[in-house]
C-alpha cells in the first residue's frame, strides 16, 4: 500500500498525480475462506480490517451486492457521540470514541474526524433531570460531559435560539466537547483501503442469496457469482439483516424502518457544534462544504425502500427552525433514506446463532455510525475467538429471552 | 404520502390522521404463566419484518380513533387492502389461503 504523506503529495505533484495507486484490488472470489463478511459497509469493513490487524486473519472476504459503504454509510448524518446511559452500552460506544481519536493515523487516511462538541438540548423539567442523570453516569463511567445553561449553550452556539420567546425555551444541555462529526465516506473508504492492504478481498457487486448449512453449522455462502466456502461468517448488513437471517432459517427481534435525513444549499460557517433536541426533534450540524445537515426522525412503519414520508420531512423542518429561526429560509438541496434495523431497546445485537459459526452483528438503528470502528473492533474479537468480546457479551441476542435488556430509549440523543 | 381508506369511516384519508402500531395478529398467550421464556421473549419483542408483504395495525388517531389492519408491500409501499379488526386478510406473501402465524417461533434454541 502506498503510504500518503506531505512527502508523497509533493512527490505525485511531479507526475500531476496520475500515478497514485487504487484504493483497493477488484479481486475474483476464491473457493473458500476462513471468514466471510457479509455487508460492505463501515461496520463490515471495520470488522475486516481488524481481523486481518489485530487476529492475524487475512484470508477474509467481504461480500457486499452493491458498493462499498453504499448504504446506510453513505447516508447517515456523521454524528460521533458517547454520551449513553447504561454502563453496557457507554462502554461499547466509548470504546468506539477512543478508537476514532486515533483512526486517522491507524489507517493512514484522513477520515476528517472533528471533535467539535456535541449539544443535546433540555426544553422541560424532565428533561433537565434526564440530562442530569446521563451526565452523571457518563462521568462515573470515564466519560466527558457537562450540563451546561442556556448562557453556556449561547457562547458555544450563538446562532441557537436560547431566548426565552420560543415555544419551547431551552433550559439546558448536556454538552460533551469530544463528541464530533466525521467524513461518513472516508470511514469506509480508510477501512476498505486498510483491510486490502492486509489481504482482505472485497468482492463488490456480489450478493448472498442463500448460506450453506451442514448439520447446524454454516460451511458457505451462496452468491449471484456462485457458492463460496468459509468457515465463519459475520452478518453485518444493517436494514436487510432480517432478510439474512431469514435465509439462514431463524428470527431476529429487528424491525427496518426508513430514516432520512437532508442537507441543505451550503453556506458560509455559522454552526461550531453538533447540536441535538430530544423534545422538538431534530439535530443538525455543518459539514466542511458548508452545507447543513439535518437529521429526521424514522418513519413509524416497516419500508425497505431507502426513502422516507413528506410528513416527516415537514416535521423535522419545524423543529430546526424552532431551534434556528435564522434558517428559515435555507433551501434544502437534497433528501434521501436509508433502511434502519431498530432493535426492542435501542441496542445493537452483537452475537451468536441458532446456527454455528454464524455470527450478526446489527441493530445498530438509528446511532451506528458513531460505533463503526468500535464495532468493526468488537465483532471482529468475536470472530477470531469464537466467543463473545467482553464488550459485546451484553448485547447477545438472548437478551430478548432473559430480559436483560440495556434501554437506550430516549436515554441518549434523540428518541426515534 | 399515503393515501388511506379507514375501513369504518368507509373513505380515504391522508397519511398524518393515522399512526402505524407495528404488526398485526399477535396473540397474547393464553396463559402467560405456563408460557416459556422463550415462548414469552418470542410475543414481546420478535416481529416479522418482511422484505415483501405485511400486515400490520393502524389506528386512525384523529378521525374515528379506532384500530384496523392494512396489508401492505415494504418494498414498493403499496397498500394492497385494508380490513377491520377480527377480520382475515384476504392477500397474504403465500397466497390467499395462507394466514400470518399468531407468534411467532424460532428454530431451535441457541447453540
Amino acid at each position: 500500500m502506498q503510504r500518503y504523506s506531505g512527502f508523497s503529495l509533493v512527490k505525485h505533484a511531479l507526475s500531476h498525480h496520475e500515478n497514485w495507486q487504487r484504493h483497493w484490488r477488484n479481486p475474483t472470489p476464491k473457493k473458500e475462506y476462513d471468514v466471510i463478511i457479509v455487508g460492505g459497509g463501515g461496520h463490515g469493513l471495520a470488522t475486516a480490517y481488524y481481523l486481518a490487524k489485530e487476529h492475524d486473519i487475512t484470508n477474509v472476504a467481504v461480500i457486499e451486492k452493491g458498493w462499498l459503504g453504499g448504504g446506510n454509510t453513505a447516508r447517515n448524518t456523521t454524528i460521533v457521540r458517547s454520551n449513553y446511559l447504561w454502563d453496557e452500552a457507554a462502554a461499547l460506544y466509548e470504546h468506539a470514541m477512543k478508537l476514532w481519536e486515533g483512526l486517522s493515523q491507524d489507517l493512514n487516511y484522513n477520515v476528517m474526524f472533528s471533535q467539535r462538541g456535541v449539544l443535546n438540548l433540555g426544553h422541560t423539567l424532565q428533561d433537565m433531570r434526564d440530562i442530569q442523570r446521563r451526565v452523571n453516569a457518563n462521568r462515573l463511567n470515564g466519560i466527558d460531559g457537562e450540563v451546561v445553561t442556556p448562557q453556556q449553550i449561547k457562547e458555544i452556539e450563538p446562532a441557537l435560539d436560547t431566548s426565552e420567546r420560543a415555544r419551547y425555551p431551552i433550559l439546558g444541555a448536556s454538552w460533551q466537547p469530544r463528541g464530533g462529526v466525521a467524513r461518513h465516506d472516508a470511514v469506509a473508504w480508510g477501512f476498505a483501503r486498510g483491510a486490502d492492504a492486509l489481504g482482505v478481498d472485497l468482492l463488490q457487486q456480489t450478493e448472498v442469496t442463500g448460506f450453506k448449512i451442514l448439520d447446524g453449522k454454516v460451511v458457505g455462502v451462496h452468491t449471484n457469482r456462485g457458492d463460496i466456502g468459509a468457515k465463519t461468517v459475520g452478518c453485518v448488513a444493517a436494514g436487510n439483516s432480517g432478510v439474512l437471517a431469514g435465509m439462514a432459517g431463524f428470527k431476529l427481534p429487528l424491525e427496518s424502518h426508513p430514516l432520512q435525513a437532508l442537507v441543505s444549499e451550503p453556506l458560509k460557517p455559522i454552526l461550531n457544534t453538533v447540536t441535538m433536541s430530544n423534545q422538538v426533534h431534530g439535530y443538525i450540524s455543518q459539514s466542511d462544504k458548508g452545507d447543513l445537515v439535518i437529521g429526521a426522525g424514522i418513519d413509524g412503519y416497516l419500508g425497505y425502500g431507502q426513502r422516507g414520508s413528506y410528513p416527516t420531512i415537514e416535521h423535522t423542518l419545524q423543529a430546526i427552525v424552532e431551534m434556528f429561526p435564522i434558517f428559515s429560509r435555507v433551501r434544502m438541496n437534497r433528501q434521501w433514506g436509508g433502511i434502519v434495523d431498530t432493535t426492542p431497546d435501542a441496542c445493537p445485537i452483537i452475537s451468536r446463532t441458532p446456527v454455528r459459526g454464524l455470527y450478526f452483528n446489527c441493530g445498530w438503528g438509528t446511532g451506528g455510525f458513531k460505533a463503526t470502528p468500535g464495532s468493526g473492533n468488537v465483532f471482529a474479537w468475536t470472530l477470531a475467538h469464537g466467543q463473545a468480546h467482553p464488550l459485546a457479551a451484553p448485547f447477545s441476542i438472548d437478551r430478548f429471552r432473559t430480559g436483560a435488556l440495556i434501554d437506550e430509549h430516549g436515554a441518549a440523543g434523540v428518541a426515534h | 404520502m399515503f393515501h388511506i381508506y379507514c375501513p369504518y369511516c368507509a373513505e380515504y384519508r391522508e397519511e398524518e390522521e393515522f399512526h402505524p402500531r407495528g404488526q398485526a395478529h399477535i396473540a397474547r398467550p393464553a396463559d402467560p404463566e405456563a408460557t416459556s421464556d422463550d415462548a414469552w421473549g418470542d410475543y414481546l419483542f420478535f416481529r416479522d419484518n418482511p422484505r415483501g408483504v405485511h400486515h400490520e395495525l393502524w389506528v386512525h388517531a384523529v378521525g374515528c380513533r379506532k384500530f384496523f389492519n392494512i396489508t401492505r408491500d415494504t418494498r414498493s409501499y403499496a397498500i394492497l387492502e385494508t380490513y377491520r379488526m377480527g377480520e382475515r386478510p384476504t392477500v397474504t406473501a403465500n397466497g390467499p389461503e395462507a394466514v400470518p402465524s399468531a407468534t411467532a417461533t424460532l428454530t431451535g434454541a441457541l447453540a
